[in-house]
């Protein structure tokens, strides 16, 4: 498979005051299209800061960074935003929707960026919602809504513009085990059956048990990435 | 574009209409500031307005010239302290200037005026029958006088409503009546139709009209048969108005064998010239109007931005999602933007509407005249679309220059 995802020596520098900080040290990863990949490491690892670069947030200081063999690393902030609207989807751990707005409007945030016509816009993020199994609550706004519910709502908002990357940075950190389970068997499935590249961030074991590869980030490098080989888990957490 | 800045709008509506208290005093100061000049501007219009109809008053596109000051041994005369202008300068002026339609003269003077057991103390007028033409006098019942009647000297009168009004018992009709005007007995041959004030504030219909020649000879007394007081003029075209006073200046000049360094002894205004001042008056007004306007809207403006400021801030977390999922600098700095001209847009409307209301309780109150313009309330309209452009553009600005990062992991 192509690989969708290349970064060759990547470093990030941050300067706070006259300390140096050295988040990434010449990080080198190989990603391929349709990959389920947990990336794991404790905080300070540097694994926020390659997510942002990953998720075209952010900019390595120096290396580079392929996306679709595209270089990411020195395009402008606009041509990073069309890079984030077409080809990334993000879910956070605080779900991040916009308050006092329906599920809806939520899941229609991307295409309305993109310049989609209002009832494409409609049609595409029913769809999406429909998919994450929450039809019928279009109309819900963020509070009316459980954990995991406005987690699924993300993640149609990530789904709805069909990307080819999907960035889950800590997704299930704020639920509890049932809705955890659901919303990885969510994106279980949205791997499985519709070839998504996800790339997960978590720090519980068991959550980065549904990934079929797992990298530890330490100290701004890779410290060890394996493929877990089984697609399914041997422990599924229990309800 | 359109669904997106219609989505946009509809959006920043949602926005504001969750904290209506907030919106609404931020409106405020457009509101009062907007108002505020809708009330003022229609004023000065109505204002306005009343002047040129009372300079209206003076006849159409009317030329005066007045004698000048004489000076005798170094002292000066007031204006129209000397007998300068005559009645042959004025038959000069006719057969000279083909561009002057009428020219006429008069001259004046109050005088006890009887009728039966009742007197009044009025202005008499002496003139030419050309006058009446000149300064639009019409008349409510009888007629003027003609040139033969000026011609012999007749003894008739043409009255004024105010003069009607002093020495007529309510009823009683003026025309043929004999009234005594320094003891000298006039027939009333026409009363005028009234004009009100003039532009000067006086009453112009406290006037009477005699024939000039029986004015001179029967009346006033003369030092000099044929010295008026003021020669008057029109032109069929308001813009020979001012080629046709200057004329006029040569031609008096001329026959007053003025030496190119004497000053005139006469003084020439015209229509427009009385209009420019009564203008003059009304533009101070419109210049403070403006500074208290602009003072208010400033005040308005800044209340916007601030409430933007806090609004950038607060929603620092969805201004980082939308540049997440796509949003574009530009994207951001709309959404403020937009916010920013409705706040001002709906806070102008409501201006425009409590300055509506504000004029109609100033003309029921005061009895002032307004006039409410569509271009005031245009003008309006757009100034406010402005304010809120200008002063959303630094927030909308410092919300798009966040950095996307940051704004996710804001609390």
């Amino acid at each position: 498979m192509a690989a969708l995802i290349r970064c060759e020596d990547l470093w990030k520098i941050y300067r706070l005051g006259d300390v140096e900080v050295q988040a990434l040290r010449g990080l080198n990863l190989s990603i391929a299209s349709g990959e389920f990949v947990a990336i794991m490491g404790s905080s300070g690892s540097g694994k926020s800061t390659l997510m942002n670069i990953l998720g075209c947030l952010d900019q390595p200081t120096r290396g580079r960074y392929w996306l679709n063999d595209v270089d990411a690393a020195g395009l402008r902030a606009d041509q990073l935003a069309d890079i984030r609207n077409r080809q990334i989807g993000f879910v956070f751990q605080n779900f991040n929707l916009i308050p006092r707005t329906s599920a809806l409007e939520n899941a229609q945030l991307p295409l309305f960026y993109r310049g989609v016509s209002l009832r494409e816009q409609r049609a595409l993020a029913t769809a999406a919602l429909c998919r994450v199994g929450l039809q019928g609550r279009e109309g819900h706004y963020p509070t009316q809504l459980s954990g995991g519910q406005q987690q699924r709502v993300a993640i149609a908002r990530a789904l709805v513009t069909e990307p080819s990357l999907l960035l889950a940075d800590e997704p299930t950190g704020n639920l509890d085990t049932e809705s955890s389970r659901e919303i990885m068997a969510i994106l279980d499935q949205l791997n499985k059956e519709q070839g998504i590249t996800i790339i997960l961030v978590t720090h519980e074991t068991d959550i980065a048990a549904y990934a079929e590869r797992e990298i530890v980030i330490k100290d701004g490098r890779v410290l060890t990435d394996r493929h877990t080989r089984l697609a399914v888990p041997l422990s599924r957490p229990e309800v | 574009m359109p669904a997106f800045l219609l989505f946009t709008v509809l959006t920043a509506i949602r926005i504001l209409s969750r904290n209506r208290l907030r919106a609404g005093l931020t409106m405020l100061g457009i509101v009062i500031g907007v108002g505020a000049v809708i009330a003022m501007v229609s004023i000065g219009e109505g204002a306005k307005a009343a002047v040129a109809k009372r300079v209206a008053t003076m006849g159409t596109n009317v030329i005066m010239v007045l004698p000048g000051s004489m000076t005798t041994s170094g002292v000066r005369g007031g204006q129209g302290g000397a007998v300068t202008l005559t009645i042959s300068d004025g038959m000069e002026l006719k057969k000279r200037i083909p561009m002057l339609s009428e020219v006429g003269w008069g001259k004046r003077d109050t005088m006890q005026i009887i009728n039966g057991n009742k007197n009044w103390s009025g202005l008499v007028n002496g003139i030419s029958p050309s006058y009446l033409t000149i300064r639009d006098w019409s008349f409510s019942s009888g007629g003027a006088f003609t040139q033969q009647d000026v011609d012999t000297a007749d003894r008739v009168a043409l009255v004024g409503q105010t003069v009607v009004e002093n020495l007529f018992d309510v009823g009683e009709e003026p025309v043929g009546a004999v009234i005594r005007i320094k003891n000298v007995p006039f027939r009333v041959i026409g009363v005028l139709s009234p004009k009100g004030q003039s532009s000067q504030g006086s009453d112009q219909d406290d006037i009477i009209f005699i024939p000039f020649s029986t004015a001179e000879r029967k009346v006033f007394g003369t030092q000099f048969l044929g010295s008026v007081g003021a020669l008057f003029a029109s032109t069929e075209r308001l813009e020979d108005l001012t080629p046709a006073a200057a004329q006029i200046r040569d031609v008096i000049r001329t026959r007053h064998r003025l030496q190119p360094d004497q000053e005139d002894d006469f003084t020439i205004r015209t229509q427009v010239d009385i209009g420019k001042v009564q203008e003059s008056t009304s533009e101070t007004l419109t210049v403070m109007l403006f500074a208290i306007a602009s003072v208010s809207l400033l005040v308005g403006g800044i209340g916007i931005m601030n409430i933007l400021l806090v609004s950038v801030t607060e929603r620092t977390r969805e201004i980082g999602v939308r540049m997440a999922v796509g949003a574009k600098r530009r994207h951001i700095v709309m959404q403020f933007l937009i916010e920013a001209v409705t706040l001002s847009v709906v806070g102008g409307c409501l201006g425009i509407l409590v300055g509506i209301l504000g004029a109609r309780v100033t003309t029921a109150i005061a009895g002032w005249p307004t006039i409410i313009s569509a271009e005031t309330v245009m003008a309006a309209f757009v100034f406010s679309i402005a304010v809120g452009l200008f002063f959303g553009l630094y927030p909308a600005n410092k919300a798009s220059r966040l950095n996307p990062i940051d704004a996710l992991r804001y609390e």
